[in-house]
């Protein structure tokens, strides 16, 4: 009799998902858009993955890609060595906004997954309400999920998704609609489940923009940047369970994955260039108080903090940080924020000042130059909005529209010019 | 609660496209093969012997009801199998939708005297006149309810079709567990308005008469009319009477529980306030015979008929985003769609040769007669809204006041104005204009509901908030109308306004033209053309009258309306 050795399993055979080149694009020619662009991933049997990155990095994408339910434009998709060409019967997912059916009961929620199966009335209704009492919500099979707080709708999400026995469970920022106390717990449970091996899912993967919720749950975590959408490191997490926030080894860990999120400021001249493309989605009102909080705290602050302090998740954060280093009030260096002298100055200027400085460095921008210049050269010093937009379209496509408010919110603050609303023009203030 | 408006939902495309001619043009041609088979069409049409004794008002009211309720189905069947099919191949959507968007903005009752005349050549009278009446209500009621469920279809949360995606619902189980919850409330709300409007064009239909051909159904609209004819007040109550009850009745056993039962598949994840309530449909959840009924036999029907649809239709959908994939007609498609066109574009061809015929006189008296009636629904349209407004937001914005006098109006409202027609006719048709005041009465009477509904639905939207500031701010009560009240409504006065005005165009064609103790009384207008029209089996004129106020009400839909509603969505929505 052979003896059984971990060898004769080779790393190929553990492989759950592979992904090779993929690319997701919408449209084409100049309207193109390219959502993500050449992932390569694996995901191996007994791993709770975790991807992680801005929104509209192509995450959740991803996720769909990999389930089966958007299908990738170029590049392979693997599920035990066999091309997902349907929506993946191995795998589910748990939605971030539950997508309960408001009209079943909590038990009809879970049932219907089984019914869709094939599973006979008797017998759904047992693993239905098995399910049910495993996730902690003995006592609400027949409650509506409007009767339920968030917390325990996504425990009958959870109770849907295992009914199927995914190998594979999608999660889809699973938590980030929860409240913070409910969230927490809920992440408790999962785990519990999931490092008992109390559920057969053979693998997890998890879409957040949680730092700390990717750190203290999964086994590698895997970053993303956008534009397009990309990976741009795998960082293996090897902390023990149970991990705690407070350890060194896990901030260590948390501090690495925010320097590489937030990357580094770079010289000015590289800068415009790409804002020459596109502008952050961030109010620079919002840059203002940064900046003033900044300053307040000797002007260097820690990145994760300065979101933890101001409940700012990463999506909402770096935008205005963005925004910061393309009007050169503050820097990025090794997940830390630093004020620039400019930075000070405009903190500690009067309201005419900073109106002063604000429109000074605007106008630098050159999306902003060129809406301020073009509105100059026009006689009534008055241009319809759709004149930029259709300009902008050729450059940025899909974009053009949200580029477009941004400036016009950006210039408004600047005080360069203004916009009417009933007539869609921009125009300059006598 | 999201507040329905009772109307049309216009589109964001521009007011004309080549679709919309070729559309017009397939309607010419339908027009026009009416037209050809309305040539042998009999003479003279007796009409039936209606009784006004209370005895035969059972047996009326209930052929009327049964006209409705097969109508109503065949709308439903229609809507349910026409919105599926646009929301679900994007080819076809390309093709149903601009369809949709111009048949719900033509005058049905128009086609009333050529459908009838065309189907009165082929089949016996009375045949004729019941499948007239049937297709006159199918049309006036499918399309809102098409609408509705296109929209439902196609304004699904995503998160919800991918989770029927990703737990592999065959179709059947996704038109059961996703899609008809979803469009439940919006069809059964739109099912009540269709239903309510059907009324209307029910009893134009059992009442349409044009000199020598009586083209009357036996039913509760010809009841009255008879009733009223014969001065015999005591049964035109007795028919006004049944009518209200069996609306009420309607309300209170059919729609209010369906709507109660509705409640539950609203998407909203908290708990309203304002949740309708029925007492029938409490006695029913609670009766134990039921409750034994559906368990021992309902539900395992159910599952199996579940299981065998499983078994027929058992594949997957397609994702969401691969389904609409399909941008391109395939051949099959294109060679139909050039074949309908082909044909369109003959009968439309023939149908102006036809016209060619029309001497220029004729043309003259359709084009008096279209501005006369014009005026009429001009003026129609202001008195309803001169009255509606300051009543609409009395009822919106005081409780107690609506408390008394909302099921006052709702009780009169839901009479339809065709039923009361006679009665007026009868009143007015010996005064010096009296058809033309009786004109312009049943077309506000058949368009001030609208209004005031839609009135009252945006007064009581007005948030508080904005109310309250403007208390505080000490506003005069001119200027309280100008920023406040006036704004808020308008996009519900213009949604309002646009139902109500396709009804006012609508009552021209029975309420030009009456026969009333064997005389014929007219006025000027484009309904009083079209019934001397088929009275005389004067086709080409027939044709061009039709034509021409399809044309007009299509044309002022487009070029008035839509800019005025899309005003009202850009710039005084308040959500």
């Amino acid at each position: 009799m052979a003896m059984q050795t971990p060898s004769s399993e080779s790393p190929e055979s553990r492989d759950l998902l592979v992904l090779k080149d993929v690319s997701k694009s919408y449209g084409a020619g100049v309207q193109m858009y390219c959502a993500v662009a050449d992932v390569t991933l694996v995901i191996r049997e007994g791993e709770f993955v975790s991807l992680l990155g801005p929104s509209g990095c192509g995450k959740s994408t991803l996720l769909r890609i990999i389930t089966g339910l958007n299908r990738a434009t170029t590049g392979t998709v693997l599920y035990r060595g066999e091309p997902v060409v349907e929506v993946n019967p191995h795998a589910t997912i748990v939605f971030q906004t539950f997508a309960l059916y408001p009209w079943l009961t909590v038990e009809e929620n879970v049932e219907v997954a089984l019914k869709a199966r094939g599973v006979p009335p008797g017998e759904r209704r047992q693993r239905a309400r098995h399910l049910i009492d495993i996730v902690g919500l003995d006592g609400f099979e027949s409650a509506y999920p409007r009767e339920l707080s968030g917390g325990m709708r996504q425990k009958v999400g959870f109770a849907r998704a295992m009914a199927v026995e995914p190998e594979l469970l999608c999660l889809d920022e699973p938590f980030s609609a929860l409240d913070v106390l409910s969230a927490e717990a809920l992440r408790g449970e999962l785990l519990e489940l999931w490092l008992t091996k109390a559920i057969p899912t053979k693998a997890i993967l998890m879409v957040t923009h949680n730092i700390e919720e990717a750190v203290l749950m999964s086994d590698r975590v895997v970053i993303m940047a956008k534009n397009p959408g990309r990976v741009l490191a795998e960082i293996p997490v090897t902390l023990r369970h149970p991990r705690k926030r407070q350890d060194t080894a896990f901030l260590a860990i948390v501090d690495k994955i925010y320097a590489a999120v937030a990357g580094r400021t770079r010289p000015e001249a590289e800068t415009l260039a790409q804002a020459a493309r596109k502008l952050p989605k961030a109010r620079l009102n919002a840059l203002a108080g940064l900046v003033e909080i900044l300053v307040a705290d000797g002007g260097r602050a820690d990145l994760p903090r300065l979101g933890a302090d101001l409940s700012l998740e990463l999506d909402d954060l770096l935008p205005i940080v963005e925004a910061g280093e393309l009007v050169g009030f503050c820097q990025v260096q090794e997940g830390d924020l630093l004020i620039t002298p400019l930075g000070r100055l405009y903190a500690e200027a009067s309201i005419l000042t900073r109106k002063e400085i604000a429109a000074g460095r605007a106008l630098r921008l050159p999306m902003i130059r060129w809406i301020y210049e073009t509105l100059q050269r026009d006689d009534d010093r008055r241009v319809d909005r759709d004149f930029f937009l259709d300009k902008l379209r050729e450059e940025v496509g899909d974009f053009a529209e949200d580029q477009l408010d941004v400036a016009i919110s950006w210039g408004r603050f600047a005080e360069l010019y203004a916009y009417d609303k009933d007539t869609d023009e921009l125009f300059l203030e006598p | 609660m999201k507040r329905f408006r009772f109307g049309p939902v216009l589109s964001k495309r521009p007011p004309f496209t080549a679709g919309d001619g070729l559309i017009l043009l397939g309607l010419a041609a339908l027009l026009y093969v009416g037209v050809r088979l309305a040539f042998a069409a009999p003479q003279s049409i007796a009409g039936p012997t209606i009784s006004t004794s209370a005895r035969a008002l059972p047996w009326y009211a209930l052929l009327s009801v049964g006209r409705m309720t097969i109508a109503y189905f065949l709308s439903l069947v229609f809507s349910l199998a026409y919105g599926y099919a646009s929301a679900r191949h994007r080819a076809a959507n390309r093709v149903l939708l601009p369809l949709l968007d111009v048949l719900q903005s033509v005058p049905i009752l128009s086609f009333l005297p050529v459908v009838l005349l065309g189907l009165s050549s082929v089949l016996p009278v009375s045949i004729a006149a019941e499948l007239a009446a049937i297709v006159l209500i199918f049309t006036s009621q499918a399309w809102n309810m098409t609408f509705s469920f296109y929209q439902s279809m196609t304004t699904m949360p995503g998160d919800l079709q991918e989770a029927a995606s990703v737990f592999r619902f065959d179709p059947w189980l996704r038109l059961k567990t996703l899609e008809l919850p979803f469009a439940a409330v919006g069809l059964i709300w739109n099912s009540m308005m269709s239903w309510a409007g059907g009324w209307f064009f029910l009893m134009a239909a059992e009442i349409y008469n044009v000199g020598a051909r009586d083209f009357r159904l036996p039913g509760l609209g010809s009841y009255l009319q008879v009733a009223a004819n014969e001065g015999d007040m005591r049964a035109v109550l007795l028919g006004v009477g049944t009518l209200v009850l069996i609306i009420a009745l309607l309300d209170q056993l059919v729609w209010r529980p369906l709507l109660t039962w509705a409640d539950k598949f609203k998407l909203e994840m908290v708990e309203g306030d304002d949740r309708p309530s029925s007492w029938f449909l409490d006695v029913l959840s609670r009766s134990w015979i039921l409750q034994k009924c559906s368990e021992r036999y309902l539900e395992p029907a159910a599952e199996r008929f579940d299981a065998r649809l499983r078994r027929r239709a058992g594949r997957v959908l397609p994702a969401l985003e691969r389904a609409g994939e399909g941008h391109h007609l395939s051949a099959t498609a294109i060679g139909g769609i050039s074949i309908l066109a082909l044909l369109a574009g003959f009968g439309g061809w023939q149908a102006v040769r036809m016209l060619m015929l029309l001497p220029a006189e004729d043309w003259a008296r359709l084009a008096v007669g279209l501005l006369a009636t014009f005026g009429r629904v001009c003026l129609s349209l202001t008195l309803a809204l001169l009255w509606t407004i300051p009543l609409g937001v009395l009822i919106g914005t005081r409780r107690r006041v609506a408390a008394v006098l909302q099921p006052i109006v709702q009780i009169v409202a839901s009479v339809p104005a065709t039923a009361i027609f006679p009665v007026i006719v009868v009143a007015l048709v010996r005064m010096r204009g009296g058809v033309n005041l009786a004109a312009t009465l049943l077309m506000l009477m058949g368009t001030q509901w609208y209004l005031l509904f839609n009135i009252i639905a945006g007064a009581s939207a007005i948030p508080l908030d904005l109310r309250y500031t403007t208390d505080l701010l000490r506003v005069s009560s001119l200027d309280r109308w100008r920023i406040l009240i006036l704004p808020a409504l308008f996009p519900y006065i213009i949604t309002g306004a646009i139902t109500a005005s396709g009804g006012a165009w609508n009552a021209s064609i029975v309420a030009e033209h009456v026969s009333y103790a064997g005389k014929v009384y007219t006025t000027t207008g484009v309904g009083a053309v079209i019934a001397s029209a088929t009275d005389r089996g004067n086709y080409p004129l027939l044709l061009a009258g039709t034509l021409a106020l399809v044309v007009t009400v299509v044309a002022i839909n487009r070029l008035f309306w839509r800019r005025l509603y899309r005003l009202a969505e850009v710039r005084y929505r308040l959500d």
